[in-house]
C-alpha cells in the first residue's frame, strides 16, 4: 500500500556535524534542529493501491464466505413463551394473581441438534442499561465485606432497606431484579418425559466466578448466619445463601445465574445464558424428537411491555449465530474487489490518454 | 493653588497637570510658593503580578478568564453538585492538571520576576542627603533625591545630570539593556549649574511621565542669592535613564525626577497588544459550532427522555424504581437537570487538551525558527528572534507584504558616487571604469570637461565637511565617542578602516568620506570647534554655533558656523524637495537635471546650500532657537517654525549622489514573494525616482509593466483642479487595472494570468489628500477605488512616506474586503508603527538600531530569509496547525458520536458507553502525541521544495484548510465514522454470545469495542496523513496504539482497591478472547478508512509529483507546472513509479 522512499539518507556525520569553533549563539546543526531528520514519505500510487484493494478484498471475501458458512451451519431454536397470545401455553401465567405458576412449552425437533448446546433466555424491551439501574449496586457487598451489608452504598436507594429498615443484602436494583424463572427441558420419547440435565456451571465469566466477586466468609461454619441482621432482595423468593442449597459453590454471590444477571446486557433486547446441555445422552447434542420445556413463570415483564423466550443454540469458533458479520465481510472484500477494478480500468484509460499526448 | 494644594492632599491627582516640579535635593526655593513635597510613586519597581498571599486567587481567577477555562470549570461544578453519569474526576482531572501546570509556569515566572524586582529595589544606592552620602536602598529614593552613580553602575531611576566627575560635563552611557543598542551615548549636565551641589537650590519643571525613551522635555530654575533666577532648559541628552549604564565615567551626580513605575523603563515595560491570528479566529468560530452540536444533543436527549418516559410503564419500571426524593423532584428541575446531565456526559466533544495541545505546538514549534541555521548570518553572529509564537501560522497566510526601502530592500551601506557642483558632474571612478569616468591620482579631484570655479567647488567641499553631526573615532582611543545628539534614529557605531567615523545615518558618513576623496578630511569636533584639513594640508577651523537636527518631515539639516574670520555661515543639505524651494530659482535647474538623473539609477540624492548670515540675521535666529529651545510645550513645533525661518534664501551650490546597495538576494526574495501570490508594498520615506529604480532593480516592477502614477506631478493640471484630476486618474486607473483585466479566477494565480502588470506608485501627499479629501463623503469611494486598483497591480510603491502614513496605508489594507494578512517588514525606528500595525510584524536586525527588532513579532538578520521564513516556515506552521485543528475536532465527534447514540438505545438515561477512564486518557494519553508530533514534524512537501516552487503557497492561501468546506469534510467524516463504530458494534450485539463458549457479552464491552475501534481508526487516520515519517512519528503513533493495549490489559487486569466499581475487570482481555470481537474491529477500521485511502488515491499528489519538476519549470511556475501537478495521481502511471525520484 505504501511505497517507502527513504531519502535524506542521515548518515551520522550528517546528524552530528557541530562544529566546536561556533559561537555559542550559533544554532545547533542538529538534523532534528533543521527539520531534516530522515524520514520515510509514504507515496500511494495505483501500482500499490490497486493490487492492494485486489488483495485485501480477496481477503475478506474469504473470511466473508467462511464466516457466513459458519454461521449457516449454527443451529438456533428460538421460543416466545411470554404468553400474550390467548392460545399460548403460558397466557395463564400472565395475569398477577397466579403466584406460583407454571408452563410447558413443547416443541421438536426433526433432526439432531448438534452440541454442545446453549440454553439462553431472552428478554427484550429490558433495560439493563439504564444508568441508575447500573450503578444500583454494592461491590463492597458482592466482594464478600461484611461491613457494607449494614449499610448499604446510597446508590442502592431505593433497593436498599426493606420496609422495616433493615439492609437489603445484595443490595440494589441489578440484584433485585433477578430472572427468576427456571426451566426443566424433557424429551418426550414414547409419551414418556425424559429429562434432559442442565449444566448450570461455567455459564459466567471465569474471572467472575472466580476472582472479583465472593462470598462472606462463612460465620460459626454457617454460610447463612454471616447474613445475619440483613434480609433478601423484596422480589427474592429466597435469600442470597439460599440460591443453591445443593451447591455450596454455586450459592450466595457466586451463584452463576446471579453472576449472569449482573453483567448487564449492553442493549434492551438481550439473551443471557441459562444452561448448558453438555452431560449424559445429550452431550452430543439434542436428537430428533419431541421436548417439554416447564417454565416456572415467576417474571412479570408485561407491565413494561417486556417479551421473554427461551433459546436452544450451539456455537462455532466465532460465537453464537450472527450473520452480519459475515454479510459485512462479504460486502466490503466485494467493494474493495470491484473498486480495484474500477480504478484499472480509469488507470488503464488515462494511461492510454497518456500515451496519446506523448 | 488652593485646587492644586486639595488635588494633592486627596491622593495627588497629578494627570490634571502638565508638568511636575521638582525640589532638587528637597531645598526649598526662595521664590513663588512655599514648599510643598510633592508626592510622587516610590522607587519601586513592581514587574511581578503577584504576591505569596494573593497568587491562589489571583491566578485562578485570570486563568479561568479564559473563556475555555471557564466553560471546563462550568462542567466541572456541574458534575459536583448535579448527579451525573461521570464522575467529576474525569473532567476535573485533565482540567486540574492545565490550571496546576500553568499556574506553576506563571508562578515560576513571577518568582523570577520578584527576585530580579529585589535585586534592583534592595540594590544600594548612594545619596546626598544634608552635606554628606548615606546608603540607602534602591527602592527608597524619593524624587527629587541627588543620586551618585559610579561607573559601571546601572542608574536607579530617572536623572538629570547635574555633575560629571568629566572635565567637560558629559557623561557616557550604554542602552543596551533598554533598547539593544550598545554603543555609548553621551549625555551633558545642565548648563551652567553650581559646582557644589550642596549648594545648588533649584526646581526642575519637567513634563509628566511619558514612554518615549528618546523624548523629554524640561526647564530647571537655578536660584542664586541675590540674583534672578536663571533658567536653563533640559532635553533627553541630560536625562539618564533607568537601566542604562554608566560608562568611561568615574562618576556622576543627579537629582531623581522619575522614579519606580514611572520611569521611562517602566513605562516602556507594558507588552505589546495581542495580536491574534487568523488560525484562532476559526478555531473559536469551529468552536461555536460544536458547543451548538453539544446543546443541541443534550436537547434532543432530553427531549426524547421525556417523550419515551411518557410512554407506559417505561418511567418506572418495576425494576427499576425511583426513590422518593427523585418522585418528589419538581420536573423541570428534573428536565433541567437531565440537560446538565447530558451536557457532562458530551462535553468531551470540546476537550480541554486541544487548547494545551495548540499552545504546546506553537510554544515548542517556534524553536524550529529560531534554530534554523539559514537563518543564521556570520556578520551579526546572530540568528532569527522570535518574540511571539502565536502568530507562527499566519506566516503562511500572508496576501500584503509591506516593506520598507532602505535598509530592507537595501542594504543602508552608502557609498559616495558622484557629485555635482554648479551643474557639472564630479565622478570618482571605481574599481571599474566607465565612459564619462576619469582618471584621478589620489586626493586630487577630477573633473568633467568644464569645472566649477575652484571656490565653488571648496565651498561646497567644506559644506560637505561641516554639514553633519559626524564625529570621529579616534583609533585605539578607548574612549569612543558617539554621535553627539541622536536623533529620532538609532545609532550603531560605523566603523571605518583608516579613520572611524560614528554618525546617526550612514548617508553622513558616506558624504564625509566623499569629500574626504576629493582633499578636504574632516578632523573632528572639539569644544565646538570643528577642524577641517583642507587640500593644502592646512587645518581649518570653524565654530559651531548650531546645529539644526534632521528630521524625516522637513528632510534636511542644517549648521551654523562661523569662520575665522568672524563670517557666520549656514550650511545646509537635504532632500531636492524640500532644499528647491528655499533657494533661488534660477540656480535650481542647473542642478535639477543632475538630481534627477541620479536619482533614477537608484542613487539616494541630496542638495546642499548655503547662506551668509548677516550679524543681525544670526542674532535673530540665535535668539529664536534658544528660546524654543526653552519651551515646555510644543517645543518641537517652535523649533521646527525657528529652523523653516532661518534656512530660506539660501543659494544651492550642488548635489551629491550616494548608492545604496540592494540586499543580498533583494530581487530572489521579491520574485518568490510575488510568486507566492503576495502582494508586495515598497512604503519608503525616499524620493520617487529612487525608490522606482530600486522597484526595477528587486524586478518588482518588470520592463513590461505599466507604471500607473499618483504622485503630485500628475496631479498637476492646467484646467483641473488637484482634488478633480485625482478622481479623474482613479477613473481612468481603475478602468485599465480593474474593468478592463480578463477576469480572475479567486485564489489562482493572478499575476501569471494577468496579461498586463500593472505597478501603482502614489507618494505621501497624494495618499494624504485621497485619504482626507475636502469633501468627506468622497472618501470611501476614493479608498475602495484605490484599493482595487491595488488589488490588480503586481507592486506597489509609496514613496515620501511618513512614518504614520506607512502604518495608515497598513491599516487601510488590512481592513479592507476580506481582511487579507499583512506583513510588515523593516529595520527601523520609522518602521516601528507599521510592524505594530500589520498582522505580523518583522524585524530586520539592521544597522538602524534595534527599535524594529523590539516591536517585531519575528527578527531576521536578512531580507532574503524572508523567503525561508514565509514559504517553508510559514507554509508548513500553517498546514500543521490547521490539520490539528481539524484533526482534533473530528477525532472528539466520532468519540462522542457513539455515545450520543448509545442514549437512543439505553433510554436515554445518561448511560455512559465508554469506562470513566477511557472518557478521561483518550484525549490526555491515547491520541495526543501522535498529533502533537504531527504538527511539529510533518513536512508534507519538503522544504527544498516549498523554497522552490513559490507557487505552492497559493495553496494554502486564504486560510484554505480552515475554512467551512474541510470544516464539514472533516466534520461528515467524524459523523461517518462515528455512525459506522455504532451501528458496527450494534449489530454485532444483536447476538451477544460472542464467544465459542457461549457466555455473552455485556454493555462494558460493548463500550470497550467501539472505543478500540475508534482509538486505532483515529490514529491510523493520521497515520495516513502523515506524509513525512520520521522515527518520532513511528515511536510515537505505533506507541500510543501498543500504550493502549498495554493499558487496557492493566486497567482490566487488576482490582483496584480504591475503585467502588471494577466494572472493566478483565472486559478488554476477553474481548481479545473473541474472535467475532476481533474481525468487527478489524473491518470496522478498515471501513472508517476506506474513504479516506480512496480520497488520497484520487487527490492530486503534491509532494512527490512536484519532485519530479524540472527546476526550469519550477522557477517560472508557469500554468504548466500547475497544469501538471493538478493531475490526479491514479494518472499518474505505473512508468513514474519506475523512475525513481530522488
Amino acid at each position: 500500500m505504501r511505497k517507502s522512499s527513504c531519502r535524506r539518507g542521515g548518515t551520522p556525520e550528517d546528524i552530528r556535524m557541530k562544529n566546536e569553533e561556533e559561537a555559542s549563539e550559533r544554532p545547533d546543526n542538529t538534523a532534528f534542529t533543521q527539520q531534516q531528520l530522515p524520514a520515510w514519505q509514504p507515496v500511494l500510487s495505483a501500482g500499490i493501491i490497486i493490487p492492494g484493494f485486489l488483495i485485501i478484498g480477496l481477503a475478506f471475501l474469504g473470511i466473508g464466505i467462511a464466516l457466513f458458512l459458519t454461521s449457516q451451519t449454527i443451529q438456533v431454536l428460538e421460543m416466545d413463551y411470554t404468553g400474550v397470545e390467548k392460545d399460548s401455553p403460558c397466557f395463564r401465567c400472565t395475569s398477577p394473581s397466579n403466584q406460583t405458576c407454571t408452563c410447558e412449552v413443547t416443541f421438536s425437533l426433526s433432526t439432531l441438534f448438534t452440541g454442545p448446546v446453549f440454553f439462553y433466555y431472552g428478554l427484550s424491551n429490558y433495560f439493563q442499561n439504564f444508568r441508575k439501574y447500573g450503578v444500583s449496586k454494592d461491590d463492597y457487598q458482592l466482594t464478600g465485606d461484611t461491613q457494607y451489608f449494614k449499610s448499604p452504598r446510597d446508590v442502592c436507594f431505593p433497593y436498599a432497606h426493606d420496609s422495616k429498615n433493615n439492609p437489603i443484602v445484595p443490595c440494589g436494583a441489578i440484584a433485585s431484579s433477578m430472572f427468576n424463572d427456571t426451566f426443566e427441558l424433557y424429551q418426550i420419547i414414547n409419551g414418556t418425559k425424559k429429562k434432559v440435565p442442565l449444566d448450570g456451571k461455567g455459564i459466567s465469566w471465569w474471572t467472575d466466578y472466580n476472582i472479583k466477586y465472593r462470598n462472606p466468609l462463612p460465620v460459626n461454619g454457617s454460610f447463612a448466619s454471616a447474613f445475619d441482621g440483613t434480609v433478601k432482595p423484596i422480589n427474592w423468593p429466597k435469600a442470597a445463601y439460599e440460591l443453591d442449597l445443593t451447591d455450596p459453590n454455586n450459592n450466595g454471590f457466586l451463584n452463576q445465574d446471579f453472576l449472569v444477571w449482573m453483567r448487564r446486557a449492553a442493549l434492551p433486547q438481550f439473551r443471557k445464558l441459562y444452561r448448558r446441555i453438555t452431560e449424559g445422552d445429550y452431550a452430543t447434542g439434542l436428537p430428533a424428537g419431541n421436548y417439554s420445556l416447564t417454565v416456572y413463570y415467576n417474571y412479570p415483564v408485561l407491565s413494561f411491555d417486556g417479551r421473554k423466550k427461551v433459546v436452544f443454540s450451539n456455537v462455532s469458533w466465532m460465537g453464537g449465530k450472527n450473520d452480519f458479520l459475515g454479510i459485512a465481510y462479504l460486502v466490503v472484500g466485494s467493494l474493495c474487489v470491484v473498486m480495484s477494478v474500477v480504478m484499472l480500468i480509469v488507470y488503464a484509460k488515462f494511461k492510454f490518454s497518456d500515451d496519446d499526448d506523448a | 493653588m488652593l485646587r492644586r494644594r486639595l488635588n494633592r492632599l486627596c491622593g495627588g491627582d497629578e494627570n490634571r497637570v502638565d508638568s511636575r516640579t521638582i525640589y532638587v535635593g528637597h531645598r526649598p526655593c526662595p521664590d513663588t510658593e512655599a514648599f510643598i513635597p510633592s508626592k510622587f510613586c516610590d522607587n519601586r519597581i513592581v514587574s511581578s503580578k503577584y504576591t505569596v498571599w494573593n497568587f491562589l486567587p489571583k491566578n485562578l481567577f485570570e486563568q479561568f478568564r479564559r473563556i475555555a477555562n471557564f466553560y471546563f470549570l462550568i462542567i466541572f461544578l456541574v458534575q459536583v453538585i448535579v448527579d451525573t453519569p461521570t464522575s467529576p474526576v474525569t473532567s476535573g482531572l485533565p482540567l486540574f492538571f492545565v490550571i496546576t501546570v500553568t499556574a506553576i509556569k506563571q508562578g515560576y515566572e513571577d518568582c523570577l520576576r520578584h527576585k530580579a524586582d529585589n535585586e534592583v529595589n534592595k540594590y544600594l544606592v548612594t545619596v546626598l542627603e544634608d552635606d554628606r552620602s548615606v546608603k540607602k536602598e534602591s527602592e527608597k529614593i524619593k524624587v527629587g533625591d541627588v543620586v551618585e552613580v559610579v561607573e559601571d553602575e546601572t542608574f536607579p531611576c530617572d536623572l538629570i545630570l547635574l555633575e560629571s566627575s568629566r572635565e567637560d560635563g558629559t557623561c557616557f552611557v550604554t542602552t543596551a539593556s533598554l533598547d539593544g543598542e550598545s554603543n555609548h551615548k553621551t549625555h551633558y549636565t545642565v548648563q551652567d549649574t553650581e559646582k557644589d551641589l550642596q549648594a545648588l537650590t533649584a526646581t526642575i519643571e519637567c513634563e509628566q511621565p511619558q514612554p518615549d525613551l528618546y523624548k523629554f522635555v524640561g526647564r530647571m530654575h537655578i536660584y542664586k542669592a541675590e540674583q534672578e533666577p536663571a533658567v536653563r532648559s533640559l532635553g533627553p541628552e541630560n536625562l539618564l535613564l533607568k537601566g542604562a549604564t554608566l560608562k568611561n565615567t568615574k562618576k556622576i551626580y543627579g537629582v531623581a525626577v522619575y522614579t519606580g513605575m514611572e520611569t521611562k523603563m517602566a513605562l516602556n515595560y507594558q507588552g505589546k497588544s495581542q495580536k491574534r491570528s487568523a488560525v484562532e479566529k476559526s478555531i473559536n468560530a469551529f468552536l461555536l459550532v460544536y458547543l451548538c452540536i453539544l446543546i443541541s444533543k443534550a436537547v434532543v436527549c432530553t427531549t426524547l427522555k421525556y417523550v419515551w418516559q411518557s410512554k407506559e410503564g417505561q418511567d418506572e419500571p418495576w425494576y427499576n424504581q425511583k426513590t422518593q426524593k427523585e418522585k418528589d423532584t419538581n420536573m423541570y428541575l428534573k428536565m433541567f437537570t437531565d440537560f446538565l446531565s447530558f451536557m457532562v456526559l458530551f462535553n468531551f466533544i470540546i476537550p480541554v487538551s486541544m487548547y494545551v495541545t495548540v499552545e504546546m505546538q506553537k510554544f515548542l514549534g517556534s524553536f524550529f525558527i529560531t534554530w534554523d541555521k539559514d537563518f543564521f548570518d556570520s556578520e551579526i553572529e546572530e540568528g532569527a528572534l522570535v518574540n511571539t509564537s502565536d502568530l507562527n501560522e499566519e506566516l503562511g497566510q500572508v496576501e500584503y507584504v509591506f516593506t520598507d526601502k532602505t535598509g530592507t530592500l537595501t542594504q543602508n551601506n552608502m557609498e559616495f558616487i558622484e557629485c555635482c557642483i554648479d551643474g557639472f558632474q564630479y565622478k570618482h571612478r571605481d574599481t571599474q571604469s566607465e565612459v564619462d569616468g576619469f582618471t584621478m591620482t589620489d586626493g586630487v579631484m577630477n573633473k568633467l570637461h568644464q569645472k566649477a570655479g575652484q571656490e565653488k567647488e571648496e565651498l561646497f567641499l567644506r559644506a560637505l565637511c561641516l554639514c553633519h553631526t559626524v564625529q570621529v573615532k579616534e583609533p585605539g582611543s578607548k574612549e569612543a565617542l558617539t554621535d553627539q545628539v541622536d536623533g529620532i534614529d538609532g545609532i550603531l557605531p560605523q566603523l571605518e578602516e583608516e579613520r572611524g567615523f560614528i554618525a546617526s545615518s550612514p548617508d553622513e558618513i558616506a558624504l564625509v568620506k566623499g569629500a574626504m576623496k576629493y582633499g578636504f578630511t574632516f578632523l573632528g569636533l572639539e569644544s565646538k570647534s570643528m577642524k577641517i584639513k583642507n587640500r593644502e594640508n592646512n587645518i581649518e577651523e570653524y565654530k559651531l554655533l548650531h546645529v539644526l537636527n534632521f528630521d524625516p518631515v522637513r528632510r534636511r539639516m542644517s549648521v551654523i558656523v562661523q569662520t575665522k574670520s568672524g563670517e557666520t555661515l549656514l550650511f545646509c543639505k537635504g532632500a531636492d524637495s524640500s532644499i528647491f524651494p528655499r533657494v533661488k530659482p534660477e540656480e535650481v535647474d542647473r542642478i535639477r537635471m543632475h538630481v534627477e538623473r541620479n536619482a533614477t539609477e537608484g542613487y539616494r540624492t541630496l542638495c546642499v546650500a548655503f547662506k551668509q548670515l548677516s550679524a543681525e540675521e544670526y542674532a535673530m535666529a540665535d535668539k529664536g532657537l534658544s528660546d524654543a529651545r526653552l519651551a515646555l510645550q510644543d517645543r518641537e513645533e517652535k523649533l521646527i517654525a525657528v529652523y523653516n525661518q532661518v534656512e530660506t534664501g539660501m543659494s544651492l551650490i550642488g548635489a551629491t549622489a550616494v548608492e545604496d546597495r540592494l540586499q543580498e538576494e533583494a530581487a530572489e526574495t521579491m520574485e518568490a514573494l510575488q510568486g507566492a501570490g503576495m502582494k508586495v508594498w515598497v512604503l519608503t520615506g525616499d524620493k520617487m525616482e529612487t525608490a522606482k529604480s530600486t522597484c526595477y532593480a528587486c524586478r518588482l516592477f518588470q520592463r513590461g509593466t505599466e507604471l500607473l502614477e499618483l504622485t503630485v506631478r500628475t496631479l498637476e493640471d492646467e484646467r483641473l483642479k488637484r482634488q478633480e484630476k485625482l478622481y479623474e486618474l482613479l477613473q481612468e486607473y481603475h478602468r485599465k487595472a480593474v474593468q478592463d483585466a480578463p477576469p480572475v479566477k479567486a485564489g489562482v494565480t493572478r499575476s501569471w494570468s494577468a496579461n498586463q502588470d500593472y505597478g501603482f506608485i502614489i507618494d505621501g501627499a497624494t495618499l494624504s489628500l485621497l485619504m482626507n479629501p475636502p469633501l468627506e463623503a468622497d472618501a470611501s469611494q476614493y479608498k475602495s477605488l484605490f484599493l482595487q486598483i491595488c488589488q490588480n497591480c503586481t507592486a506597489v510603491l509609496c514613496c515620501r512616506m511618513a512614518p504614520l502614513q506607512k502604518a495608515q496605508i497598513v491599516k487601510m489594507v488590512k481592513n479592507s474586503k476580506g481582511s487579507p494578512i499583512t506583513l510588515s517588514i523593516g529595520d527601523g525606528a520609522n518602521d516601528v508603527s507599521m510592524i505594530l500595525e500589520a498582522h505580523v510584524g518583522i524585524g530586520i536586525k539592521g544597522k538602524e538600531g534595534r527599535q524594529a527588532v523590539r516591536n517585531s513579532d519575528y527578527a531576521i538578520p536578512k531580507l532574503k530569509h524572508l523567503k525561508k521564513l514565509l514559504l517553508a516556515h510559514g507554509h508548513l506552521y500553517y498546514v500543521r496547525i490547521a490539520h490539528l485543528v481539524q484533526y482534533f475536532f473530528y477525532k472528539n465527534l466520532c468519540f462522542i458520536l457513539p455515545q450520543f447514540l448509545y442514549q437512543f438505545f439505553c433510554g436515554c438515561s445518561q448511560q455512559p458507553l465508554y469506562d470513566a477512564a477511557y472518557l478521561t486518557m483518550y484525549n490526555i494519553c491515547f491520541t495526543s502525541m501522535p498529533i502533537l508530533a504531527y504538527s511539529l514534524l510533518e513536512q508534507h512537501i519538503d522544504i527544498e521544495i516549498l523554497l522552490d516552487n513559490a507557487a505552492l503557497y497559493r495553496e494554502i492561501a486564504n486560510n484554505a484548510m480552515l475554512r467551512w468546506r474541510p470544516f464539514l469534510y472533516w466534520t461528515v467524516l467524524g459523523i461517518f465514522q462515528g455512525l459506522l463504530f455504532f451501528f458496527g458494534v450494534r449489530f454485532l450485539f444483536s447476538n451477544p454470545a460472542l464467544q465459542d463458549n457461549g457466555q455473552v457479552f455485556g454493555n462494558w464491552s460493548y463500550g470497550t469495542i467501539v472505543f478500540t475501534v475508534l482509538v486505532f481508526t483515529v490514529t491510523l487516520k493520521l497515520a495516513l496523513d502523515t506524509r513525512h515519517w520520521t522515527w518520532i512519528n513511528h515511536f510515537v503513533i505505533w506507541g500510543s496504539l501498543a500504550f493502549y493495549v498495554f493499558f487496557s490489559f492493566f486497567w482490566g487486569g487488576i482490582i483496584w482497591p480504591f475503585l467502588k466499581q471494577q466494572r472493566l475487570y478483565f472486559v478488554f482481555a476477553n474481548m481479545l478472547s473473541s474472535v467475532s470481537a476481533w474481525l468487527v474491529i478489524i473491518i470496522l477500521i478498515l471501513l472508517s478508512l476506506l474513504p479516506e485511502i480512496l480520497l488520497v488515491v484520487l487527490r492530486k499528489p503534491r509532494g512527490p509529483h512536484s519532485r519530479q519538476k524540472k527546476p526550469s519549470q519550477s522557477n517560472v511556475g508557469g500554468n504548466q507546472s500547475s497544469q501538471s501537478s493538478a493531475r490526479p495521481l491514479l494518472m499518474r502511471t505505473f512508468s513514474d513509479e519506475s523512475n525513481p525520484v530522488i
